[in-house]
Parts: C-alpha cells; structure tokens; sequence
C-alpha cells in the first residue's frame, strides 16, 4: 500500500492542493457575502443558508462556464443544428483556447527548469515569437496561405528560441545569472513590439494604436470545428503534441537525459564528460523555441492580430504552472486545462452571482501556495505523518554487503 | 552507573532503526560505539541528544530516568555532542564561537560578556590540554583544532558526557593521537566519553570498553583487552570478514599513466600541484596517500580532464591527454570513482539505471542515433545490480535513497563495467562500512589482476598499506616519497605523511 501511496504521490499533492484552495476560495466568498452577513444579527438561518447558496451557485456557474451548459447541451443533442451545436460547446472550447498558450509556455519553464535553469523570460520569448510571426506573416501577405502560415511558425519559433539562447549563452559563457538576464530581456522584448507596431510595415491602417494589421484577412490556423464563434483551432492539438514531443524528448533522448542530468546535478554530469554549458544552452534555446512556438500560435489562431496585450501574463503564469505540475509534461497538460477552465468558467460566475474575477486568481494562487508548501497539504490531510525530517530510513536499509 | 540507556527502541516506517539496545557507560569511562552505517548510531545517539524520542525504553542518568523532548534539556543534563560535520560559525573567534547560544550576558541590557568567557575559554583549554587560543579566528584554524573547539563547547556548557560522533573521519593520524590524549585527558578528570566511529584500531587504542552495534541491536559489549580488529569486524558485520586485501604480487606490464612535472591550480588559482611526476603501469595498484588538502584532489582531476593542466604533461596509454575533454579521457578506457560520490559520482535524483548509463549513454548498445535504448540500459543495469552486489529495491529506485555503500558500488559498477585500462579511484571507501570496503578493494584488485592500472587515492593509512603495491605520499602538492609495497610501513608512511623523513 505504501508503495502505491508513493507512486500516487506526485499527482496526490496538486490534486489536494486544488480542493483545499476551492475550499478555502469560498470562505473568501462567505467573508465577502455582505448581503448574507448583513442579515446575520436578524435572520441567522437564512443568512447562512443563503450564504452557503452562494457558494454552490458560484462554483456551479463556474462549472458551466469552463465546461457547458447542460441545458444547452440537451437542446443541440435534441435539435443539432449549427447554432444550437457552436452555443453548447462554446464554453469547452474556449477553455481549450485559454490552455493552449497556458502549455506552450508551461513546456517552456519545464524544460528549462528540468535543464537546471531558472527561465523567467517565457513570457518576452512568448510575446517576441508572436511578434516574429507577425512580421514573417505581414512580409509574406501575397503569398499562398499554407505557405505564410508555415513561414511565420518557423519565424515564430526561431525568435521565440533565439531569445531564450540569450540569456542561455550568457549564462554559460560568462556565468551571468539567467533570472536577472531573462528579466531584462521581457522588457527588452516587449518594446521591441512595441517600438515595431509603431512602424506603418505593421500597424493596422488608420489606427494611431500599436496594433498590427489584421492577420487573419489573409493568415490563420484553421478551426478544428467550423461553427460560428467557436475559436478553438489546431493550434491546441499541436499543444498536445508539443507536450508528447517533449516529454519523448527528456525520458527518451541522449540530449534529454543530458539536460537532466545537468539539471539535476551539473558537477556529475561535468564528471561523466557532459558538456555544462551546453545543456545550459540547449534547455534555454529549447525553451525560447517552445514559448515562441506558442506565441505564433496566439497570433495566427486565437487572436486577430498582434498587440503587446498578446500575452495577459502567460509566460509567468506558466512558472506556477510548471511548478504545480511537477515539469512533468502531462502534469502541464491537466494543470493547463484547469486554469483555463477557472479563466473561462470566471466569467459566467461574475456575471451571475456578482463575485469578481479575483477569486479566481486568488483561487490560482491558493493551489500554487499549496503545491509549493507540500507539507502543509500532508499536515492538513494527515498522511505520512509518520516521516520525520531529518529521519533517512532509506540509509538504514541492508547495507552489510 | 553515570549515564545508562536502557531497552531502547526507534522505528521509521519500514526499519527497526533501534531494536532493544542498553548501553552503559560510568564516570571517567570511554565506552566505543562500534558499527556500521546503518546499525543504529547515529539514531542512538539522536535519542541521547534529545532530537528524536525513542518509541520505548529509557535514558538514565544517575540512575534517574530521563526524558529530553529537546536538544535543549540533554545538554542542560550533561550531555554535550560533537558531530562530525562542525557547527561553527566561520568569522567568529573561538571565544565567540564556543560561547554561543550559552553567553555570559553582563548588565540589565544584556549585553555579551566577552571577558568572562574568553577566561573561561583560556582555562578549559588549559585545564584539558586542548591548546586552542580564544581569539583565533574559526576560519583560520586547521581542522583538527576546529574539533577542538567543539569539545570546548561542550565542556563550556559543562557537559561531562561527551559523544564524539566518528571524531576520527577528517583528521590526519597525528591529529588523531593527539585527539586520542584529550579523550584520555577528559575521561581521568572524570569525564564520560561516548566514543562513535566505525574504525576497529581506534576503539581498541582509545576504548575501555567497546560495544558493538549491528542492524539496530547491539550484537556485543566486549574488553578491548583479548579484543582483536577480527573479532571486532565479524561483530560488526556478523560474519567472517577479510580484514586484510587478498592479492598476490603485482605483474607489472607497460606505463598506462605517465604524469610529467605537472602543475596544476586550485580554485582560487594557487599551485596546488607543483611538478608531479609518476609512471603507472599495467596490472600495478600505487596508492596516493597524504593528508586532505594536500593536491591529491587537484592532481586527480587534471588527469581525468576536469581540470586544465598549467604545465607538464600527462600521457595515458600512449595518448598525450593533457588537454583532453573528461569525455575523450574517459572513452580511453579510464574509469574514474570520483573522491565525493554524492556531488561528482551520482546524480540522487536520477534512478539506479539512469546512473548506470552516466557515462556511456551516448554509446551503443545504450543508445542509437540519439535515441535512449530503455530494454537496453534495463538489461544492463539488472546485470551490474546482481554482479556488483548493489543492494536496491529496484533499478527504478533513486540512487539518493541507497546507503552510501550501495551508491559506491552503483559508482563502481558503472565505470568498471567497460573496458577498463586505467582506474583513477580517490577516497573510494571513505564512509563505507567494513563489509563494503572488503568488496570495493576487491573490486580494484580484480581490475589489477585483468591487467588496468590503478591510481588510488587515500587518506586512510590503512587502505594505502594494504591495497597499494607502491605507496606515493603527497604533500604540499609534491610527491615527497614513493615507498615500494613491502617497505611501507605505518612508520615510513605515516612519517612522510607528515612531512618527516
């Protein structure tokens, strides 16, 4: 049984963490109930009941937000028309839109943070990939679609991994610390857009604003269901299989058994004859490319043209999201689509119970709190409790050779 | 009966880390706690200093029963540790430094009355022969007087039961004599001493009576009078031990190492190498002996290509290596048993199976075309698992979870199964119990024997007399002396050890 408990473990913790986190966001929605906690001195019971309401109603809202309205779902199976159809699985789908840059830039940190290098900069590598394939698409607009669409991935990708070999190169070179390097460079980053949407090559026609022109007139990554209002594109299921690649590229690899050996102890691997900054580089450049992968994938599918809102803080969401899924590839997949799920799910909630958005980035923060701080998460569900620190009974196991 | 622990018992999930264990020791004693890694010390000694409570037994002092729920109530009972890793902050004085947490406060506002300690200090250390001047700094003092100064901490805080855990691990044998007269200094003023190591000519030199631990339970007390290192061992590990290396006289082919006045610099980019020169041949063991510090560790790493060569050349097996990469060095046919296994020889976050492949997994039959073989590297790491012993749940298992032995063996396993022309092993027992030193000197005497050469770097005298066929001291980054097999002796060695002779 312990065994099993061991192996269930690394999934255990962040599952836990989200229920304690629900759990503790509804006593942030109880406490911020004034209606109900006005009625608490004259009628106790219904105050309570309907605090309690509350907070069913705003979870349930949540929950047909992220995922469909069962309602809705029985009409389109009832009268499958398109419209009927495009309404019923909106919701899932946005929130399949809203994971798939959340797992580009979530593989990125992991693949950094497996290579033993801090990547802070997903999100300028995010936004410059984006940019990058704005500017191969913008160049390229005569030009037969599949054959923009194909260049400004490439450019995409290419930015996104020349930005991330940066600061790999400093770092391995000159020992310049990744954290501060790839800080400097999400600003550095984010004016270039900045500064380059101000160019009349790329800025909308008529609009004073540092927007691009729109992309999709004449660029885009087809929907995986042609319906009205349906955003979901492929963009999504080459996201999957960028967490299939990565994963085959760590566990299946030399180069990724390197990164991780590096990673996880870099004086070894310098002892068995790795080369330290090489893995360093390779973990960064391969991260930039990630996070750029996704960036091109937001601007050709999700959105209709590049701004410097185009990432709404992906790439530091992302380092949560890493840490919540352990860098584990899969892990960033499910976590992915959770926080998609709260993001899309916040909506209808807002709107129907009046709850702000916060919560859900107090939710967020809650379950990342608790990820991080695992001890807390075995105190409060008491399992395991009989592993003191500082006790390695490992070291006491048959050792008379 | 000054301090008697009484049917002891800890469990850890899984392990029976204490099973029924009663010692005792009375005033003016040194009882040895003798025992292997993982027989229960450590964790023994953890209940005496208050830091774990034992799930039954009791602690007695004075014949009265005790219970510490904190480090705080052993030490106000008496009990003062010495641990083998120091616990001294490096910028403080050793007045400072031994005062700490137990100040002498003068005054309402508390202020530290350095005067009163520091003459406290300077009359311990006379009254115990410790030698040990109170306004040194900590960062300035030789190890051996580092330990010192955790002695004086426990007698300052009037501890007059002292536990040394495993004193003798970072000492040179000088040290470790001279460590011996404080024991024997402290133990005639009345002092009891609790004496940790796993060394059996030290607990029959320093002892007066030795109790041995095996896997949790105490497997004898005996005198060490009548008491030899064999009887001890086979204690130890509950089985007849070979205690010396079985190996015949050395056939000696051509030079595998040659290392030509070479320089090489430190970290901080001193010489800490200056103008060695040694030629090792095929089917020959030489054993680097000297104390730490002393270029051993520098030396090692330039001829496996971990560090640049000032000057000098190194040449092995007829290739000029001196600017060679670790990889082009090792794929010569070099294995190399990295002196801190922990932090150069194993990565413990990584599997049994991972480690194994550390160094040839670019290689076939591991991987091809940069993609890992997992059948492959499965196969290979369930052979070397079952041929070298290492005791592991599975090969799945992380290599940071093994004993130390078995994460040697993991180590060994590893470059020895390859072929093999030169082995550079530094420290290759070091922390190791007895069982599993008898396997790794075996090990590198099987690798002789097939005809590699072998460099083996130590600071146990014990090991360099017994495994080396030739004996070279190093010191000061010079080899002082080479000393054929049968004429090294501890005296000769051990002299120039100390830079004697």
């Amino acid at each position: 049984m312990r065994r099993i408990g061991r192996a269930l473990e690394p999934a255990l913790i962040p599952i836990l963490a989200v229920i304690t986190a629900f759990i503790v966001g509804s006593v942030f929605i109880l406490v911020t109930d004034f209606q109900n906690l006005g009625k608490l001195g004259t009628d106790p019971v219904g105050a309570i009941m309907g605090a309690l309401g509350n907070i069913g109603t705003a979870y349930y809202a949540m929950l047909v937000g992220a995922l469909g309205d069962p309602a809705r779902i029985g009409a389109a199976l009832a009268d499958p028309t398109p419209r009927a159809i495009a309404t019923a699985i909106r919701p899932i789908t946005e929130t399949l839109v809203a994971a798939t840059p959340l797992i580009f830039c979530g593989l990125a940190v992991a693949i950094s943070f497996r290579g033993g290098v801090f990547n802070i900069g997903v999100e300028g590598q995010f936004v410059l990939g984006a940019f990058g394939a704005t500017v191969a698409a913008i160049a390229l607009k005569d030009q037969p679609m599949p054959l923009i669409l194909l260049v400004s991935v490439a450019a995409g990708i290419l930015t996104g991994a020349a930005w991330g070999f940066i600061p790999g190169f400093l770092k391995a070179r000159t020992g310049a610390h990744e954290v501060i390097t790839t800080i400097m460079l999400n600003y550095v980053a984010a004016q270039i857009v900045l500064f380059g949407l101000r160019s009349d090559f790329l800025r909308k026609e008529g609009s004073s604003d540092p927007i691009s022109k729109v992309l999709s007139d004449f660029v885009r990554i087809p929907p995986i269901v042609d319906l009205p209002a349906i955003r979901l594109h492929w963009g999504f299921v080459v996201a999957l299989l960028m967490a299939a690649a990565v994963s085959w590229f760590l566990f299946k690899t030399t180069k990724g058994y390197e990164l991780r050996a590096a990673g996880f102890n870099l004086h070894a691997a310098r002892y068995a004859g790795m080369s330290a900054s090489g893995a360093i580089i390779l973990a960064m450049t391969l991260s930039g490319g990630l996070a750029g992968l996704g960036g091109s994938m937001e601007v050709l599918g999700t959105v209709p043209q590049m701004s410097n809102g185009i990432s709404s803080g992906y790439g530091f969401n992302a380092i949560a999201l890493a840490l919540l899924a352990g860098n584990r590839p899969a892990g960033i997949v499910a976590a992915s689509l959770l926080f998609g799920a709260l993001r899309t799910g916040g909506g209808l909630m807002q709107v129907k119970t009046g709850i702000p958005l916060d919560l859900l980035f107090f939710i967020q923060a809650l379950v990342i709190m608790f990820v991080a701080a695992p001890g807390l998460i075995r105190v409060l569900y008491r399992f395991d409790r009989t592993r003191m620190p500082g006790a390695d009974p490992a070291a006491l196991e048959g050792d008379a050779a | 009966m000054r301090l008697e622990l009484r049917d002891i018992t800890k469990r850890f999930p899984g392990v029976l880390a204490n099973d029924r264990i009663s010692i005792s020791a009375d005033r003016g004693e040194v009882l040895g706690l003798l025992g292997e890694n993982g027989a229960g010390k450590s964790t023994l000694m953890n209940i005496l200093s208050g830091l774990y409570r034992p799930d039954s037994g009791e602690i007695l002092i004075d014949g009265t029963p005790r219970s510490f729920s904190d480090p705080r109530q052993a030490i106000d009972a008496g009990i003062g540790m010495v641990h083998q890793h120091f616990e001294l902050v490096p910028v403080f004085d050793v007045t400072e430094a031994v005062s700490l947490g137990a100040e002498s406060v003068s005054s309402l506002v508390g202020t530290f009355d350095r005067k009163t300690a520091r003459a406290r200090v300077v009359e311990l250390s006379r009254q115990y022969n410790l030698d040990v001047s109170p306004d040194a700094k900590i960062e300035d003092l030789p190890v051996g007087v580092r330990q010192r100064v955790e002695i004086l901490k426990a007698l300052y805080r009037k501890s007059d039961i002292l536990v040394l855990d495993e004193p003798s691990a970072v000492l040179t044998p000088t040290e470790t004599e001279e460590l011996f007269g404080i024991i024997r200094g402290l133990a005639a003023a009345g002092t009891t001493v609790i004496f940790i190591t796993h060394k059996l000519n030290e607990v029959l030199e320093v002892a007066d009576r030795i109790t041995v631990l095996r896997r949790g339970r105490v497997a004898g007390t005996v005198e060490p009078e009548g008491a030899t290192r064999q009887v001890l061992a086979n204690l130890m590990v509950g089985r007849d031990v070979k205690l010396t290396v079985a190996k015949g006289p050395a056939t000696r082919g051509d030079v595998v190492l040659s290392v030509r006045d070479v320089h090489v610099l430190d970290d901080r980019g001193h010489a800490a190498v200056k103008g060695v020169s040694l030629d090792i041949r095929a089917g020959e063991i030489v054993a680097l002996a000297g104390v730490q510090g002393n270029g051993q560790t520098e030396l090692v790493e330039a001829i496996v290509g971990l560090r640049p060569v000032d000057s000098g050349e190194i040449v092995i097996d007829g290739h000029n290596t001196t600017a060679f990469s670790p990889r082009r060095v090792s794929d010569l046919g070099v294995a190399h048993v990295p002196e801190d296994r922990m932090r150069d020889g194993l990565i413990g976050a990584m599997t049994v199976a991972e480690n194994f492949i550390l160094d040839t997994y670019h290689r076939e039959p591991y991987s091809r075309h940069g993609s890992l073989n997992a059948k492959a590297i499965a196969e290979g790491a369930a052979t070397a698992v079952q041929h070298y012993d290492v005791r592991t749940p599975s090969i799945e298992t992380f290599a940071g979870s093994l004993s130390g032995g078995n994460q040697q063996k993991v180590v060994v396993a590893r470059e020895f199964s390859r072929p093999v022309k030169l082995v550079v092993a530094a420290q290759p027992t070091r922390g190791l119990d007895v069982g599993s030193i008898e396997y790794i000197h075996r090990r590198i005497v099987e690798q002789r024997d097939a005809g590699a050469a072998v460099l083996i770097v130590s600071t146990e005298l014990e090991e360099v007399l017994s495994v080396g066929d030739r004996v070279a001291v190093m010191l000061g980054g010079r080899i002082v002396g080479i000393v054929e097999g049968p004429d090294a002796t501890r005296e000769t060695v051990g002299i120039l050890m100390g830079g004697g002779g």
